[in-house]
Parts: structure tokens; sequence; C-alpha cells
């Protein structure tokens, strides 16, 4: 077996050193009729061709993104990674390292966080970031545990613009741990419906902007009213690259920030693994989950990193941890903060001006395919239209034409009455032949 | 620099060696890296993309207009920037990474290859479910084997690290309790010596924790697990093996008692590496159990994830499993994605999305590699090389639990160092000095100044002896008269020991202009 390095020599020396008779000794332990004297039922050991055959079989049975014109987005998007990002996030220091617990001989990951938290404070204009969270949703899920110790007060309001899987892992996390959670019904417009829902019970607002219809929003008239009664604002973003064009929660008043940094270094994979981004004022941070890493002296006084304020986190506080987060996304934290780095300021904006002339050019082109309306007024890269009939139909029959034309809403909440809504994305990716291709579908599907 | 009298220099002391300075501040290969916003690319890019063909006219007051505050690195610098960084981290593919709990195993490249396939990497979580049923045929594979391992006969995909792992088992515990009319079970039993994420995750879920005590040889003490197990007691969590790496010998008789009181038996997988291929929980009485896909199945840890954490669960709690669940039938598969019809008991969504389908693709990929006859020679080695490792130690260091094999790590405790002054972090600090990275210290918390030593099964011998003779090494210079060797360490690693008390007093968790100095600004924090 290619990966076990022991020889039946060395195993039989080391057993004598051990003074064992046999492996079997060493499990003398473990209940007579649990050690299975048998193999189980599944195949013996495959060399490294026959496994990749069968790995390959089960990718060519997937039609990937990019594979023709593409339109899925609400809360995943494909975007172009540069080769340079994989390439170093393979490098075996980074890969086959564990969390830094040790950080003489971590300062390559911990110097990395560091700059990452930086970047997502600059990205969403916030004081304090952590060293990342598993994905945008459960992000949002600690985001409102944390307004919950931050205000004492027990009651969330999720915007109807929130992602509705969003919604349902909030709801599912941080009502578990008592939690009211009062989510709003799906909304195009959500606005007037948060700030009336916001009272003297409110520990927290979460809206989402650019939200699930693709609607951008400037959330500081939700900010003042949530602030006027004594609760948080979160503002949640599903598509990281929108920070590039628009205002930033922080500026909109935002009290923590969640987002999902998936667009910016990071595959599509399928559902993940993806990396959340946390950020908030620098007066809660110790309220905050996650790890942080700050900065340090060593014995010599040069300028390190350390993992720091444990003292927050479950191998410390034990059950009086802010969270019971240990393993992150550390690794696509990486693959974001290089991405970032080639970004830079300056790509970070042209890509989100691509990415928005793209989705004009997508907007315009569905807007004149007749029974179609733009409900999205306002929007970053992603709209939403009504069709005439189910969308859910309208994406089957587009296939056919090897089109993938975008997310029914109707797969992320059948319970909305919005079965003729339709979610379509536009990234740098999207070429205007694709968007022909998707309206010739679209016209050729609704008759 | 201390002399023989007959001229010639002793041995040189690491303290010597970084004496020798050079003349501008580098160090050889190790080089001194400013961060990135200390590089000075504010208007630079390593990106060349197309001009955008829209103004942003239409978004009005939208746009943001203020700085943002993100440098810019051309490839170039790009590349030698992470690769300097790199270059300061160790890692298992470097030397033996024994974290005692951590299961830090090699990790096959084929797995990394097969995960770039388009076909997984480049797919969208909601694109259409005939458009990937490649990816849910993995995901019904990997499952199969996940519960074939544990003998359980079903399991919850999405979890994304272990901790999020546990959170599902006990939300669908806390589901059942509370389906049965059992909802004022508020209790939930964990040893002491249980992982931190055990008691954060029950906190998590709004049970009260309590502990079971622990017998002399390191097991749980039936005796007081029978006499906390009540009528307000909702489960127990336990690892097995255990954190001190023995396997908990009564553990049928321990799911009697749990289950007799109506309580769930959730296990910890996290030491599931020390019994995969051999044992399954399901044999043992375990209601839930979660399984890191990063530990056992080697996908990577990337200095502190991404993981995975699958639960696989009893024919008790399948029905409350979280949405999405795969299906099949005779269009192929399918996703349950609403608490409705079929889940209509589902206690709710872990996550948006399918879970951690990269980490599957390198699980499953680990898993064909080695199939049953390898996965049962996995858990083998991994015992056998951390029984060697507490053999050859256990001349010079204390053993927590002398009697008898450990499983896949051995334990030993601080008293072999009592009078000496030396403490578990210099020893481990000076191990740095050796090459290795330091086993876990001060966890579990049973034991005083804990050093829990993980080898793993893909240590080859060579590697293990190099280890325990620098172990050997270290623990008689900690006996003799060579203390400053650990005490000062690390004298050889990139940085020396890092003031860690510094960082949390004045916490500084961002870089800011003008703050590249070494004594931190304080943060005003609460």
């Amino acid at each position: 077996m290619r990966y076990l390095p022991l020889t039946p020599d060395d195993r039989a020396e080391m057993l004598s050193v051990i003074g064992a008779p046999d492996v079997e000794a060493l499990f003398r332990d473990v209940p007579e009729t649990a050690r299975n004297a048998k193999l189980f039922d599944l195949p013996l050991h495959a060399g490294e061709l026959a496994v990749e055959r069968e790995l390959a079989g089960l990718a060519a049975m997937n039609r990937p993104a990019g594979a023709g014109p593409f339109f899925c987005g609400a809360g995943a998007y494909r975007h172009h990674v540069p080769a340079s990002v994989d390439h170093l996030i393979q490098r075996s220091e980074f890969l086959t390292s564990y969390t830094p617990y040790q950080p003489e001989i971590a300062q390559g990951t911990l110097q990395v966080l560091f700059e990452f938290q930086t970047q997502v404070a600059a990205l969403t204009g916030l004081e304090v970031a952590n060293a990342s969270m598993y994905d945008g949703s459960t992000a949002c899920a600690e985001a409102v545990m944390m307004a919950q110790r931050v205000t004492r007060r027990e009651t969330a309001v999720l915007s109807g613009g929130l992602h509705p899987h969003y919604a349902a892992t909030t709801q599912t996390i941080a009502h578990a741990e008592g939690m009211q959670i009062r989510r709003l019904p799906a909304a195009i417009d959500a606005e007037a419906a948060v700030i009336e829902a916001i009272d003297a019970e409110t520990a927290c607002v979460v809206v989402q902007t650019p939200n699930v219809f693709g609607v951008a929003t400037d959330v500081t008239r939700i900010a003042q009213a949530a602030h006027a009664a004594g609760a948080l604002l979160i503002v949640v973003t599903a598509e990281a690259v929108s920070f590039g064009l628009l205002k930033s929660p922080g500026a909109m008043g935002a009290d923590i920030a969640v987002a999902e940094g998936q667009s910016i270094g990071n595959a599509l994979s399928y559902g993940g693994p993806y990396v959340g981004l946390f950020a908030a004022r620098e007066k809660h941070v110790r309220q905050m989950p996650g790890r942080l890493c700050g900065e340090t002296a060593d014995a010599e006084g040069r300028r390190g990193f350390v993992l720091t304020l444990s003292t927050r986190e479950q191998h410390i506080r034990r059950e009086k941890a802010t969270s019971n987060i240990c393993t992150n996304s550390g690794l696509c934290a990486l693959a974001f903060s290089i991405h970032l780095s080639l970004l830079g300021e300056t790509g970070l904006r042209q890509l989100a001006a691509l990415n928005h002339g793209r989705a004009r050019e997508l907007r315009d082109a569905v807007a004149a395919l007749p029974g179609v309306e733009v409900l999205t007024p306002r929007f970053f890269n992603e709209i939403a239209v009504r069709t005439p009939g189910a969308a859910a139909a309208l994406v089957e029959a587009c296939l056919a034409d090897g089109v993938v034309a975008g997310v029914p809403f109707s797969r992320l909440d059948p319970h909305a009455g919005m079965d003729d809504l339709l979610l379509l994305a536009a990234t740098e990716t999207t070429t205007s032949d694709d968007i022909a291709a998707l309206a010739a579908a679209l016209a050729k599907g609704i008759r | 620099m201390a002399m023989q009298n007959i001229g010639r220099p002793t041995q040189p002391r690491a303290a010597d060696l970084e004496n020798h300075a050079s003349l501008t501040g580098g160090r050889g290969l190790l080089q001194d890296e400013p961060l990135i916003f200390e590089l000075g690319g504010w208007d630079k890019t390593g990106v060349d993309l197309e001009p955008a063909e829209h103004d942003a006219s239409d978004l009005g007051d939208l746009v943001r207009a203020e700085p943002i505050g993100l440098p810019g690195l051309s490839e170039p610098e790009t590349l030698r920037h992470y690769v300097r960084l790199s270059q300061k981290n160790h890692a298992i593919d470097l030397a033996l990474y024994p974290l005692g709990s951590c299961t830090m195993k090699h990790n096959p490249r084929l797995n990394e290859k097969a995960a770039r396939l388009a076909g997984f990497a480049d797919l969208h979580p909601l694109q259409p479910v005939s458009t990937a049923q490649g990816a849910l045929a993995l995901m019904d594979r990997l499952a199969h084997w996940l519960k074939t391992l544990t003998g359980m006969p079903a399991v919850a995909l999405t979890p994304k690290a272990g901790a999020h792992g546990e959170l599902c088992g006990l939300l669908a515990i806390k589901a059942a309790h509370d389906d049965a009319g059992q909802g004022h079970r508020r209790t939930v039993l964990t040893p002491t010596s249980a992982h931190g994420t055990n008691p954060a995750t029950a906190a998590f879920v709004g049970y009260q924790v309590a502990e079971i005590a622990q017998t002399a040889d390191g097991r749980i003490d039936l005796a007081d697990l029978a006499a906390k197990l009540g009528p307000e007691v909702a489960a127990i969590m336990v690892t097995n093996p255990n954190t001190c790496g023995l396997f908990e010998r009564d553990i049928v008789e321990i799911a009697r008692l749990t289950h007799a009181a109506g309580a769930y038996f959730y296990a910890d997988g996290a030491n599931f590496n020390a019994v995969v291929g051999r044992v399954k929980p399901g044999d043992l009485g375990v209601d839930a159990m979660h399984i890191n896909l990063h530990k056992t199945f080697s996908t990577p840890h990337g200095g502190g994830g991404p993981g995975a954490g699958p639960v696989v669960l009893s024919e008790a709690l399948a029905p409350f499993a979280p949405v999405p669940w795969l299906v099949s039938g005779p269009q192929g598969f399918g996703l349950i994605e609403e608490p409705a019809g079929e889940a209509a008991q589902a206690f709710g969504r872990m996550c948006a999305f399918q879970g951690q389908m990269g980490m599957f693709v390198r699980a499953y990929a680990y898993m064909r590699s080695h199939g049953a006859d390898g996965l049962r020679q996995v858990a083998e080695d991994a015992v056998l090389n951390a029984n060697y490792v507490k053999a050859r130690l256990q001349t010079a260091m204390t053993p927590a639990f002398p009697d008898g094999p450990c499983m896949h790590e051995a334990l030993f405790d601080d008293s072999w160092l009592e009078g000496t002054g030396v403490t578990t972090l210099d020893l481990a600090k000076a191990l740095i000095d050796e090459g290795f990275h330091p086993m876990t210290m001060y966890f579990p918390l049973v034991v005083h100044g804990a050093m829990l030593i993980e080898p793993t099964e893909t240590e080859p011998k060579r590697e293990l002896d190099r280890f325990c003779e620098a172990m050997l090494a270290l623990a008689k210079a900690a006996k003799g008269n060579d203390r400053e060797r650990l005490k000062g360490a690390p004298y050889l690693a990139p940085m020396r020991r890092l003031d860690e008390t510094l960082a949390a007093r004045k916490p500084r968790l961002t870089w800011r202009p003008g703050t590249t100095g070494v004594a931190p600004a304080p943060l005003a924090a609460e």
C-alpha cells in the first residue's frame, strides 16, 4: 500500500521493542465482539490509475459551469481565478500544516491570517475581522448569536431579502441557542418591513445587500432604525466582488458584516469548501467567534504574529466559549487573500465594474424578451426576472439548448409563492455570446 | 564561546549560532518578509482585465467612493511574498507532526488532483441536479463507505468540520427527544478529558454540561456515570479511543447504561483513525458520531481548515437529519432541500448548499486507494507507531498511563520534569530546534503538563526513531546541566519565542498605516 511506509520487518522489530506478541495484543482493550476478524464488505485497495479512472468517470457525468453558457449565482459565483493562486495554496507548507498553535514555526500561516483580517476589515469597512468561518451562511448564524451576547436580547429579525438558505441555517443554529428568529416573508424590496419589525426586544436586524434577488440597497436607514432601538445591524454579502463597487457595510452603519468569500480565489466546488468573512466594530471584539491573529514580538523584539484572545474559544473556555468553532477555512482564506493581493484596489474595482457591466448587458438582453419582466431596480451582477410560467420548467427547457439559465427561486424557497421568479447572474466569465445564447434559449422556452 | 583546553571549540550552542549575524540582516534562505501593506503597491495590480463597457452611473449613491485600502502586487511579487512566507511554516511534508488528537498524516496528491477536475471543482451548488449526477453519485458512494465503516444506517454529509458535526449530532438528538416528549432533558454529560468543542457545542445547543469522573486508569468511571445518568440527561458525549489515547473498555456497558436512562450516545469521532476498518462504532451502541474527514480520511488541514464533519446516525436519529437529503429514484439521484415530505422531521439546515464537496472527493479517493484491507492496516500501523514511541520514550519520560497498550496516541505527563525547572512548554519549544513540530501540550486537561503524541500510520520507522532520539536527548538535557537549551528555545526557528501575553493585552488585529513597529498600539476593547 503506497501510503503506508512500514515493512513487515519494521513491524516485527517494533513489536519486539514494545514487547507485544502481535498487533492484536495492542487492541486488547477493544471488546472482542467488536474487533471484527474479517475485512469489511468494501472493495480492496486500488492503484492510483484505477482510482483516477473512477473519479474521472464520475466527474465526466457532471456539466461544469465552464462548459457553456451559465447563469447561476444565488450565493456562489463563477469567477476566473489566476493560476498562481491555486499553485501557491498547494505548497506543502500551506497545504499540509495545522492550525498555527506553535507560532515560531507557523509565521507563514499567521502573517497570511493577519493580512487576510486586514483585507476583510478594509472590504467591509469595519475595524476588526476574524481568521474566517466555514462559509457565509454559518457566519450569518454566528453573527446573530454574537448580537445576542452584545445586546443581551433574544430576538433577531431576518430580512425577506436574505438568502433563504442563510435564513434557514440561522434559524436552525441560533434558535438552538435559545434565540427567537423572526424571518420576514420573502420580498424583493424588504426595507420597509424590516424597519417595521424592529422593537425594543430586537437584538439584531439581518439584511443582505445585494440581496438574494440581486437588489443593491443602501441600508443606512435600517441602521438608524436599529440603532435607535438599541439593536445591532448585521449586513450580509453573498458576492464578495461587490465590495469593489458598492458602499461598504461599515459605511452604511453595520455593526457586524458577514460575507461569503468564495467569489475571490475559490472554486464553486458544488457548495464547499468556501470561506466565511466576519468583521465587526472594534468595541465588540471580545464577543467575536472564531480565531483571531494578532501582532506581537518575539524574545528578540522582532515583529511576529500569534493566535490571540483565545480565552473566547472552546479549547480554553469550553462551555463558556463564544462559539464551538475550531477548524475553520484556513486554506480558502489563503486563496482569498492571494487573489485579493493580485487584484489590489485597482484590480478589484476593475473586476467589480466588469461584473456590473456584464450584468447590465444581461439585463438589457432579457428585458427585451416578450413576457419577461426584470424585477431588480439597482443591482451588482445578479437580477431577478419574472417569467411567464414556472421558472424551474424554463430552466429545464433551456438545458436542452446547452444553457444553464440561472436558479429558479422556488429551489431556494418553494413556499414563497414565487415560482415564476428566476435569478440570473453574470460575471467577468460571461461573454456576449453566452448572453445571446441565453436570450435565444429563454425566448424558445417561453414559446 | 567555551573552549576545551586543547583549543578546539566545544559543540557550538544554538545561541552561539544565531549570533552569527549577516551584514544586511539576511538569514540565508529565510527571508524577512514585510506585510503586503508595506510592499507599497497601492496602484499596482497582478491581473490584466478587459475594460468594463459600462460605467456604474445607474447605481448612483450606492457606489463606493472612498478608498478601500487594498494593496496590489504584480504576479512575480505575489509568488515571492507567499513562497517566502510558506518557508516559515512547519508541514507534514517536512517532518513528523505529532500533534495528538489532530491526526496529521500524509495528504496524497492524487486527492488534490481529483478535487480539481472541472466536473467537481467547476460545479455550481444550485445547477440542475440532472447536470450533477456524478457529484451526487460520489456523495452516495462516500456515504456508503462511511456507513459501512461505522456500522451505522444513515449519514448527514453537510457539516463543515468536527465541531459543526457535533452540533448536527446534538441537534438531531434534541429533535428526537422533543419528538418523544422528552424535551425536558437538559443535561449533557462529558468526561473531563473531552475536547473543548464537546462542552462548547452542548452549551451552544442550550444544554447544561456536567462532567463524568475518570478512573485512575484513564477511563470513564462507570459508577459516577451511572449516578449522573437520570431523567434530565439528554446525551453523553464520549470520545473513543479517548483523549488519553485509551480505548474505553467498558464502552458497551456505557452505551447500555446511557440507553437505559433514555439518553443518547454521541461519539466524538476525532480519534476514529485508531480503529478504522477494525471496529464499527455502531457495534458499540453509538447513536451519532461525526467523522473528521480531515483527520482519518486525510483531507489536508490547510493551516486550519477547511475540514468536513459528516455525522453518522442510528435508526432512531436518522429521520431528524438536516436537509439537504440525498435520495435516489428512477430519474437518478436527487436532493430534498426542504424539511418536507420524506424529510418532514429534519431538524433544519446546517449550512447553505451540500457541504464540503471538495473534501468529499479527496476523502473518497483516499478510501478507494486504501480499500477495506488498507484501512484496517491504517488503524494497525497507527496504533503500532504510537506504542513504539511510547515504549522507546518511557525509559526517560513518564507515561500518564503506563499499564497496558495505548491506541493511536501516547500520553505522557510532566512528573519526570519535576525539580528541573523545565516545563512541557519548554520541551515543546526545544523540539522545534530539533526539527520537529511539538506534540499537543497541556491537553487533555486531566493529566498534569500533558504531552500527547500521535505519530499516525504514515510515518516510517526511521522518522519515529529520529523523533525518539531527539526526545531522549532533550530529556537528558532537561535532567542534566543543559537546561538553557530548553528554557530559551527555540533558537533555530524563524522566530524566537513569541509574547502571547502582549498580543492579548493590547490586541492589534489589523495593519494600520504608520503602525509597522513592534510595540503594538493599544486597541480600545471592552
